[in-house]
């Protein structure tokens, strides 16, 4: 869809008359704290969910009992007692403030610096607007838009009711229950999230979900996304939001599943602005994230592209299963640690169909105190011929009391298969940043340059309207790291 | 205040600037006009490069005594960036690598801040394509280079070409070029001096900072300083720069006492 048809539709929508439904009856309706198979049952008849899935709930949650937090990590993370977290509350309107004044200036100064227009930063700020977005009927506007060509994206929830067989069908095939910790807990009590389906054929018209960044307010702390692309169809799908988020839940963890077919082609974008705690390292999100595509058919394509600037602690792999004879997946990630901030993210690409190819470029930036991990695996499985890789794992360090690690794994069972590595761990000098300065650029513009000059591979592969802001994101992440 | 200190652009008095508790240098006393050339010559270590980064700004050193005043502005009370908005401009003798960041990109950003500095709104895209356009032309620099991360990769002769190129860019008031001739060949050399005589008025400044007098066959100084051991120990006309072609800096180090 052209860029002025988006605007055209975003226009009718909001200049709308007021809908008092919107906000009202939704009444709060929390399940007290902690986990057993009653809550696991409470959850799935508020959501009125098929057998199907109570079963699949419950089956994760047995799992999950059995297991232990994975302690691998390059990560310090307090005990977290899961007895003490509410599972489920219904998505609950948070109290409006009355105008934008009692926003917390920080967070408004951020905002003015990413240049998001007023009536956006209002809503993400929860201040009451005078002409309401009616989010849901952007939504419904949007949904028309793409179901003319059969596309269907909405939430979870509703797609478990409207296309349960698909949902049946894909639901946990590319991140079984037993996965790990993290997707076993989702699995058990996952909120909602979003599903999209692509028909074969079928090129998505639109970046999904750049639009509805400005209702993602009740993603929810477990949250799931199942995107499925058949044979010769194409989307791009952006997650997340530059703009701070802060939520009262501590814990996130997340699972998104990819299938792409034969000839089709995802390109998953995400921007990660969790708050991170504060300068001492209290509070800030744990980020716990099991994000893994296949490529299911011959020549499939799978891209992921990522920048992190959030969460007080970040893991998160997201990976690509390269079956599909002549597919192929590539990995562009930064990940930002500043102050007292740790994450251990990478890539798994499993090389198992002939001729598959993958190509991954981590660059890791640390500031402040914090840690930066790369962990990535590269495997290509015995009967694989002719797999390709290439890695590419930068870390950039500000001041010297930060850190940055990376282990890079091998499990190469085919000899036919060409594999590059290559590491490179630099500091901003102070020269760079002197040369800046006697050009006339100050400091903290200095350090944008520079940082974003040297995530460049990665922000390129970000959609057009993201990039921009992704490059600010960075400068403003580093804020007062250096100097 | 006499009217005569008014007309100084630069004038430096009794500066001392150390690093790491070592003297550098020792009592430096400079003046220049608006309009001339001032070649500084000296041996390695002499402490040349130490007096074009006090004047730019470089944190590193600490200046322990003396003043630095700058088109009636005290300088050394100003932050780098601000230094150069003022129109100070160094031409580094190792220029810098910047990569990721285009060339285009790093002079729009100092073009444009320069541009606020003075209250004016930024160029658009396209005055500012023909901006360097302009420039380019001026100083021969080829567009691959600018085409190219900030000196990332360049040979030598690049680099310092791409000092000028960005020396034109920014039109300073005062020039300090340190030593922007080493390691040139004579074709790079003379791409270089046609750059800063093209760019020379009445109304700016050049400091070349340099070790050969080869240099001021091209550029033609008002004034030679020899800098030795942190201080001025000789000033006078261009032919003094042919005397220490001729007779090397020993009879300097002789008459200082070493
Ligand atoms: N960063 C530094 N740390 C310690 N000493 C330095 C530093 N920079 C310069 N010096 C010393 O200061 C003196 C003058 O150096 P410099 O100004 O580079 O001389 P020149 O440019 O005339 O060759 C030399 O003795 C040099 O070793
Ligand atoms: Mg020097």
């Amino acid at each position: 869809m052209a860029k002025e048809e988006q605007d055209k539709i975003l226009n009718e929508v909001t200049e709308s008359e007021y809908k008092y439904g919107f906000v009202t009856d939704i009444e709060n309706d929390d399940i007290g704290k902690g986990l057993n198979e009653d809550v696991i049952r409470m959850i799935s008849a508020k959501k009125k969910e098929p057998k199907f899935m109570l079963d699949f709930r419950l089956k994760a949650y047995r799992h999950w009992k059995t297991m232990k937090m994975p302690e691998w990590a390059y990560l310090d993370i307090p005990e977290i007692d899961y007895q003490d977290i509410i599972y489920y509350s219904a998505p609950k309107q948070k109290a409006k403030l009355e105008s934008m004044d009692d926003v917390d200036p920080e967070i408004r100064a951020t905002f003015d610096k990413l240049g998001i227009p007023l009536d956006e930063q209002k809503i993400l700020a929860n201040v009451a607007v005078d002409v309401v977005m009616d989010s849901s009927s952007v939504k419904t506007t949007f949904k028309e838009a793409l179901a003319e060509k059969g596309i269907i994206f909405c939430s979870f929830s509703e797609a478990v009711q409207d296309h349960p067989d698909l949902i049946q069908e894909y639901m946990g095939t590319v991140v079984p229950i037993q996965d790990n910790f993290y997707a076993a807990l989702n699995s058990a009590v996952f909120s909602d999230g979003s599903f999209v389906y692509i028909p074969k054929g079928v090129r998505c018209p639109m970046e999904l979900s750049t639009y509805f960044r400005i209702n993602a307010e009740n993603t929810g702390q477990f949250e799931r996304t199942l995107i499925v692309c058949e044979e010769e169809s194409y989307v791009s799908y952006l997650e997340g939001c530059t703009a701070p988020m802060r939520d009262e839940n501590q814990l996130h963890a997340a699972i998104v599943e990819i299938i792409v077919k034969d000839n089709a082609e995802v390109k998953y974008s995400t921007v990660q602005n969790w708050y991170p705690g504060d300068k001492n390292g209290k509070g800030g999100i744990y980020n716990f994230v099991t994000k893994r595509g296949i490529c299911e058919g011959v020549n499939s394509k799978l891209m992921w592209a990522q920048v992190e600037t959030g969460s007080a602690v970040t893991w998160k792999y997201p990976s690509t299963i390269l079956k599909g004879d002549g597919s192929s997946s590539e990995f562009y990630s930064v990940a930002v640690t500043n102050n007292h901030q740790q994450a251990d993210t990478g890539t798994k690409m499993i090389h198992i169909g002939n001729n598959t190819k993958s190509t991954i470029i981590s660059k890791g930036i640390s500031a402040g105190k914090s840690n930066n991990s790369y962990r990535g695996l590269v495997k290509v499985a015995k009967n694989c011929e002719g797999a390709r890789n290439f890695s590419q794992c930068d870390s950039l360090l500000l001041g010297d009391k930060c850190g940055a690690h990376t282990f890079p794994y091998l499990e190469i069972g085919n000899q036919t298969a060409k594999v590059e590595h290559e590491a490179t761990t630099s500091k901003i000098g102070e020269d760079q940043i002197f040369y800046c300065n006697q050009r006339g650029i100050n400091t903290e513009d200095a350090i944008g340059l520079i940082v974003n000059g040297y995530a460049k591979e990665v922000i390129n592969k970000m959609p057009m309207e993201f990039a921009v802001e992704a490059q600010k994101l960075l400068q403003i992440s580093l804020e007062g790291s250096v100097g | 205040m006499g009217k005569k200190l008014n007309i100084e652009m630069l004038s430096i008095k009794n500066l001392h600037v150390s690093i790491e508790g070592k003297d550098i240098l020792k009592g430096i006393n400079l003046d220049v006009k608006p309009g001339e050339v001032h070649a500084i010559m000296g041996p390695n270590g002499a402490g040349k490069s130490t007096l074009a980064s006090v004047l730019a700004g470089r944190d590193l050193f600490n200046v322990t005594e003396g003043e630095v005043n700058f088109q009636g502005k005290d300088l050394l009370d100003m932050e780098p960036e601000d230094r150069a908005k003022e129109g100070i401009f160094l031409g580094f003798q190792y220029p810098i690598e910047i990569p990721g960041v285009s060339t285009v990109n790093f002079m729009k950003t100092a073009v444009n801040e320069h541009r606020k500095y003075k209250g004016l709104d930024p160029l658009s895209a396209s005055d500012f394509l023909k901006l360097m356009r302009e420039k380019k032309s001026l100083v021969e620099i080829d567009s691959k280079l600018t085409n190219r991360s900030v000196n990332e990769g360049f040979s030598g002769g690049e680099k310092k070409k791409n000092e000028i190129f960005q020396m034109a860019m920014l039109e300073p008031k005062l020039a300090v070029l340190d030593e922007t001739d080493s390691g040139l060949d004579i074709d790079a050399l003379r791409v270089v001096a046609n750059g800063v005589n093209k760019l020379k008025t009445r109304d700016n400044a050049t400091i070349v900072i340099t070790h050969y007098q080869r240099l001021l066959d091209y550029i033609v100084p008002d004034v030679v300083h020899v800098l030795y051991d942190g201080r001025i120990v000789k000033t006078a006309g261009k032919e003094l720069a042919l005397e220490l072609e001729e007779k090397g800096y020993d009879w300097i180090k002789e008459e200082n006492g070493k």
